[in-house]
């Protein structure tokens, strides 16, 4: 059974459509990369999974329930926990604070994430502004992991860091899924790691999802005709 | 720099200091200027939770501040003249116990902040800040046109009234009373700043889109500081009114609101001491210049205009420098 379910979603910012024909579903534990060319709809897709955006037209369904009236907090609270793209901290909070703030009740807790981020305890007590783009990266990583999600979305969480801290954040994504029951979506231009991580990958092309499939699937004319590489 | 909370700590015993001086040397005007000053920072300390940890810039804090005031006159005006508040459907009779009328002024201001932030709490910005000037103008016109308590001359209390073990007419015993009850909020406000919930009341004013995918819910958020805010605002205008035994409707004023947003600014926004500081400061200004010329509020400017464009953080600020953390 699919822990969520998109189908034939549609979106508007205003009058412009953003979205026009989205079918998704991630079971759980699984790994899906969300993957399409710039400005092709991943982020609105991911705005309408956390109901920070209403559809249209089409329908939404997690953990067997239907999200249509459901706002964006109570989605988190439901267990949809976003890592947003740009590293999205709290800047005047300290590591500590960013976690508490947003901790709720399950079995991700401070300890846990520093486990998973051992740079996260070093930094405890610094203020989020002050840490370096990987340490930003983290710790928004570890803020939605201190939610308790089932889903965990994760947009473009590699963006504009060093090689070596992907790395470190590639090897948390794996950790992830390897031990724990996670569902995971991922938003990344790195068909390389993605391939290592992810069971599935989506393709989304002018706000359509076009293509779906196991990455054993994905051949080069896919590529090529829809991610430009 | 000093590190802010032995400045706090400094700031404290000045404030303790001042009235034990004047009671030494018998001086009990400035023991009443102490506890006006530890009452007008208990205020700033409630708006300060709103304004400060919230970001919520209310110009109608007065409303609370007048409601709590009007609580202690109206139940010891009744509990004076022998005449009961309310006969039907049941008895209702006035009151000169402080705690009884601490309660009422505290459940009163914080029935009515939730009222007001729930309507007021959908808009931001400039939209918030007209709405909640003209709930606290509402209450302002109301009591000028409400005869049974005064009107516009006010309503005049003559004795002071009782707490258990202190004689609350004695200077320098209310003020002790006075000074615990700041203390007490101040612990409770630096508790409640370090807590879940002022976390994240403090991240929803920094983005409230990203609280909301960490599943808070910031107006929730918002409406629970506005509505303690406002019942410690409250608890301040009876421990005023009871100050002053005497109630009117300039403590409905805007320009009560107004005052308070400026202790604010003076101390720190959002510094925990920020309004002690800015209240004292106020006060002996309004004294010393305020002696000299009726147009002393100039120089009030002034020394405002400095804060604002050359120490952002406030008084408290300049000598303990940027916030960092929750210190």
């Amino acid at each position: 059974m699919s822990l969520l379910e998109l189908s034939s979603i549609a979106a508007h910012y205003g009058p412009s459509q953003a979205l026009f024909d989205i079918n998704l579903s991630v079971a759980e534990g699984e790994v899906v990369a969300l993957m399409g060319r710039n400005g092709m709809g991943k982020t609105t897709t991911i705005k309408v999974i956390c109901r920070m955006l209403t559809e249209s037209s089409g329908a939404i369904r997690f953990a067997g329930k239907d999200m249509a009236r459901v706002p964006s907090h109570r989605a988190a609270r439901a267990g949809i926990g976003l890592v947003p793209e740009g590293r999205r901290c709290f800047p005047n909070l300290d590591v500590r604070e960013n976690l508490i703030a947003a901790a709720r009740p399950g079995e991700w807790t401070m300890d846990r994430v520093t486990d998973l981020f051992p740079r996260l305890a070093e930094r405890a007590d610094q203020m989020a502004v002050s840490l370096s783009g990987g340490e930003q990266q983290m710790l928004a990583i570890g803020r939605a992991l201190m939610t308790n999600p089932s889903l965990l979305i994760l947009d473009e969480a590699t963006e504009g860091l060093a090689p070596v801290v992907r790395h470190e954040i590639w090897a948390a994504i794996a950790r992830l899924k390897a031990d724990t029951g996670l569902a995971i979506i991922v938003v990344d231009k790195s068909i390389r790691e993605l391939r290592g991580v992810a069971d599935r990958a989506v393709i989304i092309e002018r706000g359509r999802s076009v293509w779906s499939g196991g990455f054993s699937d994905l051949h080069h004319d896919i590529t090529e005709r829809y991610l430009g590489v | 720099m000093i590190r802010e909370r032995y400045l706090n700590l400094a700031i404290m015993l000045a404030l303790l200091a001042v009235p034990l001086w004047a009671w030494v040397s018998d001086e009990p005007f400035t023991i009443t200027l102490a506890t006006r000053v530890a009452i007008l920072a208990l205020a700033g300390v409630g708006l300060n939770l709103a304004l400060g940890l919230g970001g919520l810039v209310s110009l109608g804090h007065a409303a609370f501040f007048g409601l709590g005031g009007y609580a202690m006159g109206i139940l010891a005006h009744h509990a004076q003249t022998y005449t009961p508040l309310m006969e039907s459907p049941f008895l209702i009779e006035g009151t000169k116990s402080m705690p009884v009328i601490w309660l009422v002024a505290v459940l009163v201001s914080a029935l009515a902040a939730f009222a007001i932030g729930l309507l007021s709490l959908r808009t931001t910005g400039v939209y918030f800040i007209m709405i909640t000037l003209a709930f606290g103008q509402m209450f302002y016109y109301f009591t000028i046109s409400w005869p049974a308590y005064g009107g516009e001359d006010g309503l005049s209390i003559y004795v002071r009234n009782g707490f258990p073990g202190l004689n609350t007419l004695d200077p320098i015993q209310f003020f002790g009373l006075v000074y615990g009850v700041l203390a007490l909020v101040l612990v409770f406000s630096a508790t409640l700043a370090r807590s879940r919930f002022g976390l994240a009341l403090a991240a929803a004013r920094q983005n409230e889109e990203r609280v909301r995918t960490v599943g808070l819910d910031a107006f929730r958020l918002r409406l629970m500081a506005f509505t303690i805010s406002g019942a410690i605002t409250g608890l301040a205008g009876a421990l005023m009114a009871d100050l002053n035994r005497f109630v009117s409707p300039t403590m409905f004023s805007w320009h009560m609101s107004g005052e308070f947003i400026v202790f604010i600014i003076l101390g720190g926004v959002g510094r925990l001491f920020g309004p002690v500081v800015g209240a004292g400061l106020f006060i002996i200004l309004e004294h010393i210049l305020g002696g000299l010329s009726e147009f002393w509020m100039i120089y009030l400017g002034a020394l405002l205009l400095a804060v604002v464009l050359f120490a952002r953080g406030g008084l408290i600020g300049a000598f303990s420098g940027p916030e960092v953390g929750h210190d």
